[in-house]
C-alpha cells in the first residue's frame, strides 16, 4: 500500500480494476436504479433519498420556525402547525437519519469486511424501493381533508386514536412500510457481517463502524416489530373497536406510552450508535494514531444497547409512577452515561499525542464530539426525576434531542459523507464549499438550538404554535438560526451535485493520509464490483 | 457460493423468527403490563373480579380514610354520585358504600365504571368483594339504581398510607363489548311514580 | 497558523450563543424577579429543592464539559501535525480506562442521593389540608374543591384579536384565564389530576408540579405555597389543536382571605341556582338569547366549530347547514348537554348554565344563515337534562 504524501495524488495502480469477468455493461438510466442489486448503487439511492427527506423535513422545520418567529398566529393555523411538528419528526427520524445510516452501511460494510456485496442483494433492492412509497403515503396524507397526522411523532393515544382524523390509517400504513424496510435492511446487515467477512477478518478486527452497525441492526430487529405492534393497536383501536388504550374498554392510555417507548428508547440509540462508529473511524485517521481502547469501545456500545431496553420509562416520569419505579428508571438512565462517557474519553485519548490535521471530515467529527457531549450532559440532567418534572415537555428537551440528533447523528452523517465521498466518486469534493458548509452549519446550528435550553428552562412548553411574550426574543434568534441552518444545507446540496458530476481533483486510493482499513486499499472511485476474490487480512 | 447462500438463508430464517417473536412480544406487553400493574400498582388499577373475604383480625390501631370520586365521561348523561363520599375504616374491616345512578336520557344506556386508585400502591391493598364495576350496568330511560361496592383494606397496607382516593368514571358502552350479563340492572331502585 | 484559527473558531462557534443570549437577556428583563434564562426557584420548599438540584447538576455538567473539552482542545492545539507533532503509539491503558469508568460512576452516585431524597419528598401526598380535583379537557381546566360544592372551568382569557395580531398583546399574553384556581398559603394542597378526553399535563413551574392528566385514571401531586401571589403555567402535553392555549393560573391567598373568597363562591353558586330556577319559569326573548348565545359560542364552541360555524373539514364538523342543527332540536340540545362519546364533543352541561345552553343552541340554530327561527328556552334544556 503506497503512502502518498498528500491527499490528492492520483493512484498509479488505478488500472487494475477487479471487473475483468464483469465486463457486461451496467444498465443505464432509470432501470439501473430500479433493478439494481449492487450495494454501492443501493447505498447511493439511500443516501440521496435521505438527503431529499432531510430537505423536506427541513422545509417543515422552516414553517415551524417561521410561525414561531414572533408571538401570535400569523403563517399557519394550530392544526397545521401540529401536522408540521409531527411530520417533521417522522420524516427526520425515519426518512432522513435512519436511511442515511442504512445507505452508509450499504456502501461501507461490504468494503470494510472484504465482502463482494451485501448477503441478500435482492432483498436489499426491495428494502430501499418500498421506502419512497411509505413517505409518499405520509406526505399525501397532509393533503387529505382534515390534514395529516397531528398528534406528534410519538402519537400518544388517545389523541392518535379516538381523537385523530382519518389520515391516521395512512400514517399507520406508512409506518408499517418504513418498519418493514428497516427490518429488511437490518437483517441484511447482520447476515452480511456474520457470513460474508473475508477470511481473517475476525470479530475483534472489524472496524468500529461495522461493530456499531451490527449492534444497531440487532436493536432494529428487536424493536421495530414492537413499533409495528403499537401502530397496529392504534389502528384497531381507532377503526375496529378494540380497547388497548381506551379506559372505557379496560385499556390504558399510559400503556401506549410504555409500548411506544419500549421501542422509542432503543430507537434513539439506533440513531446514534452508527454515529459513534463513524467518529471512531474518522478521529484516528486525522490523528494518525490507532483508536484508543478499541475493545472498550465495542463493549461500551454493547452495554449502551443492552441498557437501552431498561430505561424507557424515563420519557414518562410525569405519567404517575410509583416512587420505586421512578427511582429505578432514574438510576438506570444515569448508568448509561458511563459507557457513553467512555466513548468520549476514548476519542479524546485517541487525539492525545496524535499528529492532527483538520480536514473537513475531522472538523465535523470534532464538532460532533463537543456538541454531542453537550446533548449528552443535558440528557444526564433530564435523567434526574425531580428536575425532569420541570424539564419534561419543554424546549429544554427539544434542545437536548436536537443536540444529539442534529449535531450528533446528522453531523456524523455529514462527516461520513465528506470522509468517504472521494472514495465513492474518485474526486476530491470542493473543499472551499465544504468549509463554508461546515462553518455556516456549526454557527447557525448553535444559534438555533442553544437558546432553546434557556426558553425551556424559563418555561416554554414544546409543540405550541404561539407563546407568551417573555419567550419572544429568544424565539426570534432561534428562528434566525434555523433559517441560516436551513440555507447552509443548500451549500451541501451544491457540493454534492458537483461531486456526483465527478468534478474535482482525482484522488488516490488512500485519499486521506492516515486512513486505514480495507476500503482504502481499493481504487478510487471504488469499482462497481469489489473484493470478488476475498482480500488478505493482515 | 451455494454453501454461502444456504448459510445466509438459515440466518435470515433465524432473524425472521426474532422479528415475528418481537412483534408478538409487542402484543404480549398488553397482558404483561397488567401483571406489572398488579405487582407495582402503576396507575392504581384494581382487580376486576371479586375478592373473597375471609374474616381476618381487624387492626383497630389504624384508621384509614377512603375518599370516593365519581365522574362521567364525555357523552355519558347519567347522574352518578357516591352516597358517602368519605368513609373511615380499620384495616381488615368490611364496609359498603352505595353509588347512586340515574339515566335521564330517553333511551337505554349501558355503563361501565372504571376504577382508579391514588396513590396507585393502595390499589394493591384494596380488596373489593362486590362491585358494580365488575360488570356492565344497563339502565332504561329514567331508571335509577343504587349500586353497592363492598370492600376491605388489607392490613398489610404500608404504614405511610393513611388515606387514599378511589375514582370511578362511568363510560357509555351501549352496544359495545360482551360483558353485559343481565338485561336488567340488579341494583334497580323502585321506579319513581312520575315515570317519564 | 491557519489550523490554529480553525481550532479557535470551533471553540468560538459555540460561544456566541452564550454571549448574545446573556446580553439580550440583560437588555430585556428590566427588573423582573423571574429569570428568563434559567429554571425558577419557585415559591415552595420543593421547588427550591428542585432548583438547587438543577443547579448542582448544571455545575457538575459544566465541570465535566470543561475538563473533557479542555483536554481535547489542549490536545488539538499541542498535537497538530503542523506543529510537527509525531503520533505516539499507545492505544490502550487499562488503568486509565478503569479510572474513567469508575470516577463517573462515583459522580453519579453523588448525584443520585439528593435526587432520590427530593423525589421521595415530592411524591409524599399524605395528610393534605385540602384537595382539589383538576380535570383537563380539550382545551381548558376544571377545578373542583373536594370539601365544598365549588367547582368551575378555567379558560384562556386572552382575546382572539391579540392572538391574530389585531390588538396589541397584553402583559400576560396566553398566560391568563377567566377564573384562576385559588388556594390558601401555608397549607398542603393536594391535587387529584385527571382528564375527560386526551392526555393533558398540569404544570405550574413555580410549584415544581407537573403531572399528566390521564383519561380514566387519577394522578396525585401536592404543593404548599408560602408566598401569596399569582402563579402561571401551561398545559405541557400535546393535547390537540389548542394545546398552546390552555394555561394554568393559580392564585395563592392568605388563609383568611381564602376563606372569604370561598364563602363568596358558595354564595354566588347558591344565587346562580336560584337564578336558574327563576329562569325555568320564564321565557327569554330571541334578541337576548342570540346575544348571550354569541358570547357563549365564542368562548366554548368557536375553538373547534370556528367562529363562522364552518368547522374544520375532516376534523371538526360544520354547524352551518348541519342536519342536526337545522332539524333535530332534541338531538342538538342533547349533544350540547352530554357530548358525544368517542369524539372531541364535550358535555357542556357540566360547564354551562341552562340559560347559556339555551342561548347557544338558539344562536347555532339561527346564525350563519341557519335561519330555522327556533327558540330554545332554559326549561327546554332542563327537560332534556332531567329526563322529564
Amino acid at each position: 500500500m503506497a503512502h502518498s504524501s498528500d491527499t490528492i495524488a492520483p493512484e498509479h495502480t488505478g488500472a487494475h480494476e477487479h471487473d475483468d469477468h464483469h465486463d457486461h455493461h451496467i444498465p443505464s438510466g432509470i432501470k439501473r436504479w430500479l433493478y439494481t442489486t449492487n450495494h454501492k448503487d443501493i447505498g447511493t439511492l439511500y443516501l440521496w433519498f435521505a438527503f431529499i427527506m432531510f430537505l423536506i423535513g427541513g422545509a417543515m422545520a422552516m414553517v415551524i420556525r417561521l410561525e414561531l418567529f414572533q408571538p401570535g398566529l400569523q403563517i399557519v393555523d394550530p392544526n397545521f402547525f401540529n401536522q408540521m411538528t409531527t411530520v417533521h419528526g417522522l420524516i427526520m427520524v425515519f426518512g432522513a437519519v435512519m436511511p442515511a445510516f442504512t445507505g452508509l452501511a450499504n456502501w461501507l460494510v461490504p468494503m470494510m469486511i472484504g465482502a463482494p456485496d451485501m448477503a441478500l442483494p435482492r432483498m436489499n433492492n426491495w428494502s430501499f424501493w418500498i421506502l419512497p412509497g411509505a413517505f409518499l403515503i405520509l406526505l399525501a396524507s397532509l393533503f387529505m381533508e382534515g390534514g395529516g397526522p397531528s398528534f406528534g411523532w410519538t402519537f400518544y393515544a388517545p389523541l392518535s386514536t379516538t381523537y385523530s382524523g382519518d389520515s391516521t390509517a395512512l400514517f399507520v400504513f406508512s409506518v408499517h412500510i418504513m418498519g418493514a424496510s428497516s427490518i429488511m435492511g437490518a437483517i441484511n446487515v447482520i447476515v452480511t457481517i456474520f457470513n460474508m467477512r473475508a477470511p481473517g477478518m475476525t470479530w475483534m478486527k472489524m472496524p468500529l463502524f461495522v461493530w456499531t452497525w451490527l449492534i444497531t441492526a440487532f436493536l432494529l430487529i428487536a424493536v421495530m416489530p414492537v413499533l409495528a405492534g403499537a401502530v397496529t393497536m392504534v389502528l384497531t383501536d381507532k377503526f375496529f373497536g378494540t380497547s388497548f388504550f381506551n379506559a372505557a374498554g379496560g385499556g390504558d392510555p399510559v400503556m401506549f406510552q410504555h409500548i411506544f417507548w419500549f421501542f422509542g428508547h432503543p430507537e434513539v440509540y439506533i440513531m446514534i450508535l452508527p454515529a459513534f462508529g463513524i467518529i471512531s473511524q474518522i478521529v484516528p485517521t486525522f490523528s494518525r494514531k490507532k483508536l484508543f481502547g478499541y475493545a472498550s469501545m465495542v463493549y461500551a456500545t454493547a452495554s449502551i444497547a443492552l441498557l437501552s431496553f431498561v430505561v424507557w420509562a424515563h420519557h414518562m416520569f410525569t405519567t404517575g409512577m410509583p416512587v420505586a419505579a421512578e427511582m429505578f428508571f432514574m438510576f438506570a438512565t444515569m448508568l448509561i452515561s458511563v459507557p457513553t462517557g467512555v466513548k468520549v474519553f476514548n476519542w479524546v485519548a485517541t487525539m492525545w499525542r496524535g499528529s492532527m490535521t483538520f480536514e473537513v471530515p475531522m472538523l465535523f467529527a470534532v464538532a460532533f464530539i463537543v456538541l454531542f457531549t453537550i446533548g449528552g450532559l443535558s440528557g444526564l440532567m433530564l435523567a434526574i426525576t425531580p428536575v425532569d418534572f420541570q424539564y419534561h415537555d419543554t424546549y429544554f428537551v427539544v434542545a437536548h434531542f436536537h443536540y444529539v440528533l442534529v449535531t450528533g447523528a446528522i453531523f456524523s452523517i455529514m462527516a461520513a459523507v465528506y470522509y468517504w465521498l472521494p472514495k465513492w466518486t474518485g474526486k476530491m469534493f470542493d473543499i472551499t464549499l465544504a468549509k463554508w458548509h461546515f462553518w455556516c452549519s456549526l454557527i447557525s446550528v448553535n444559534v438555533l438550538f442553544f437558546p432553546m435550553h434557556f426558553v425551556g428552562l424559563a418555561g416554554m412548553p414544546r409543540r405550541i404554535p404561539d407563546y407568551a411574550l417573555q419567550f419572544a426574543d429568544f424565539n426570534k434568534w432561534i428562528s434566525l438560526g434555523g433559517f441560516a441552518f436551513g440555507l447552509s444545507q443548500l451549500i451541501f446540496l451544491a457540493l454534492l451535485i458537483k461531486a456526483c458530476r465527478k468534478q474535482g481533483e482525482p484522488v488516490s486510493s488512500q485519499v486521506w493520509e492516515g486512513a486505514e482499513g480495507l476500503e482504502w486499499e481499493i481504487p478510487s472511485p471504488a469499482p462497481y464490483h469489489t473484493f470478488e476474490t476475498p482480500p488478505v487480512i493482515k | 457460493m451455494s454453501e454461502q447462500a444456504k448459510n445466509n438463508q438459515k440466518m435470515v430464517i433465524k432473524l425472521l423468527v426474532i422479528v415475528v417473536g418481537m412483534f408478538g412480544f409487542g402484543f404480549a406487553l398488553v397482558p404483561l403490563y397488567d401483571v406489572f400493574c398488579d405487582l407495582t400498582g402503576i396507575n392504581g388499577k384494581t382487580a376486576n373480579s371479586a375478592a373473597v373475604y375471609t374474616p381476618i383480625e381487624i387492626d383497630e390501631s389504624r384508621t384509614i380514610s377512603v375518599e370516593f370520586i365519581t365522574r362521567t365521561n364525555t357523552g355519558m348523561p347519567w347522574e352518578f354520585r357516591a352516597e358517602t363520599t368519605r368513609v373511615k375504616v380499620h384495616p381488615g374491616e368490611l364496609s359498603t358504600v352505595n353509588f347512586y345512578v340515574r339515566n335521564p336520557a330517553n333511551k337505554q344506556i349501558v355503563a361501565q365504571a372504571i376504577p382508579s386508585v391514588s396513590p396507585g400502591v393502595a390499589a394493591l391493598y384494596l380488596n373489593k368483594t362486590e362491585c358494580f364495576c365488575f360488570n356492565q350496568q344497563p339502565l332504561l330511560a329514567g331508571e335509577e339504581a343504587s349500586m353497592p361496592m363492598q370492600f376491605y383494606v388489607d392490613p398489610q397496607l404500608p404504614d405511610d398510607i393513611s388515606f387514599f382516593t378511589v375514582q370511578y368514571t362511568l363510560f357509555d358502552v351501549t352496544g359495545k363489548g360482551d360483558k353485559l350479563a343481565v338485561k336488567e340492572n340488579p341494583y334497580l331502585r323502585e321506579q319513581p311514580e312520575s315515570g317519564i | 497558523m491557519k489550523r490554529l484559527t480553525n481550532v479557535l473558531s470551533i471553540v468560538l462557534g459555540t460561544l456566541p450563543t452564550f454571549v448574545f443570549s446573556f446580553t439580550a437577556q440583560a437588555a430585556e428583563s428590566g427588573g423582573k424577579a423571574v429569570s428568563d434564562l434559567n429554571l425558577r426557584p419557585g415559591v415552595t420548599e420543593i421547588s427550591g429543592q428542585v432548583y438547587d438540584l438543577h443547579m448542582l447538576m448544571f455545575f457538575i455538567c459544566v465541570a465535566i464539559a470543561v475538563v473533557v473539552f479542555g483536554v481535547m482542545f489542549t490536545s488539538m492545539y499541542l498535537h497538530r501535525k503542523s506543529r510537527g507533532a509525531k503520533p505516539a503509539h499507545f492505544h490502550e491503558n487499562v488503568k486509565v480506562e478503569i479510572a474513567w469508568t469508575v470516577v463517573p460512576f462515583l459522580i453519579l452516585v453523588f448525584m443520585a442521593v439528593p435526587a432520590a431524597q427530593t423525589l421521595i419528598a415530592m411524591e409524599d401526598t399524605t395528610e393534605p389540608d385540602m384537595t382539589v380535583l383538576v380535570t383537563g379537557s380539550q382545551w381548558k381546566w376544571h377545578y373542583k374543591y373536594m370539601d365544598s360544592e365549588v367547582e368551575y372551568y378555567s379558560l384562556l382569557a386572552t382575546q382572539q384579536e391579540q392572538i391574530t395580531n389585531r390588538f396589541e398583546k397584553g402583559e400576560n399574553y396566553l398566560l391568563e384565564v377567566d377564573r384562576p384556581l385559588v388556594i390558601p398559603t401555608g397549607q398542603k394542597v393536594r391535587f387529584l389530576i385527571t382528564s375527560e378526553d386526551v392526555i393533558h399535563s398540569w404544570w405550574v413551574p413555580d410549584f415544581a408540579v407537573k403531572k399528566d392528566a390521564n383519561p380514566g385514571f387519577i394522578n396525585e401531586a401536592w404543593t404548599k405555597v408560602d408566598e401569596p401571589g399569582v402563579y402561571r403555567g401551561q398545559c405541557a402535553e400535546l393535547c390537540g389543536k389548542d394545546h398552546g392555549f390552555m394555561p394554568v393560573v393559580v392564585i395563592a391567598k392568605e388563609p383568611a382571605e381564602f376563606n372569604t373568597w370561598m364563602s363568596e363562591q358558595e354564595e354566588a353558586l347558591r344565587k346562580a341556582k336560584e337564578e336558574e330556577q327563576r329562569l325555568l319559569a320564564m321565557n327569554m326573548s330571541i334578541e337576548e338569547l342570540m346575544a348571550e348565545g354569541k358570547r357563549v359560542y365564542n368562548t366554548a364552541c368557536a375553538a373547534c366549530h370556528m367562529p363562522n360555524g364552518e368547522g374544520l373539514p375532516g376534523v371538526f364538523p360544520a354547524l352551518k347547514g348541519s342536519p342536526m342543527v337545522m332539524e333535530d332540536q332534541l338531538a342538538h340540545i342533547d349533544i350540547v348537554l352530554n357530548g358525544k362519546a368517542g369524539t372531541a364533543m364535550q358535555a357542556f352541561g357540566k360547564m354551562l348554565s341552562l340559560k347559556e345552553i339555551a342561548a347557544v343552541v338558539t344562536y347555532e340554530r339561527n346564525a350563519w344563515g341557519n335561519n330555522t327561527g327556533d327558540i330554545v328556552q332554559p326549561k327546554d334544556v332542563n327537560a332534556i337534562a332531567t329526563g322529564e
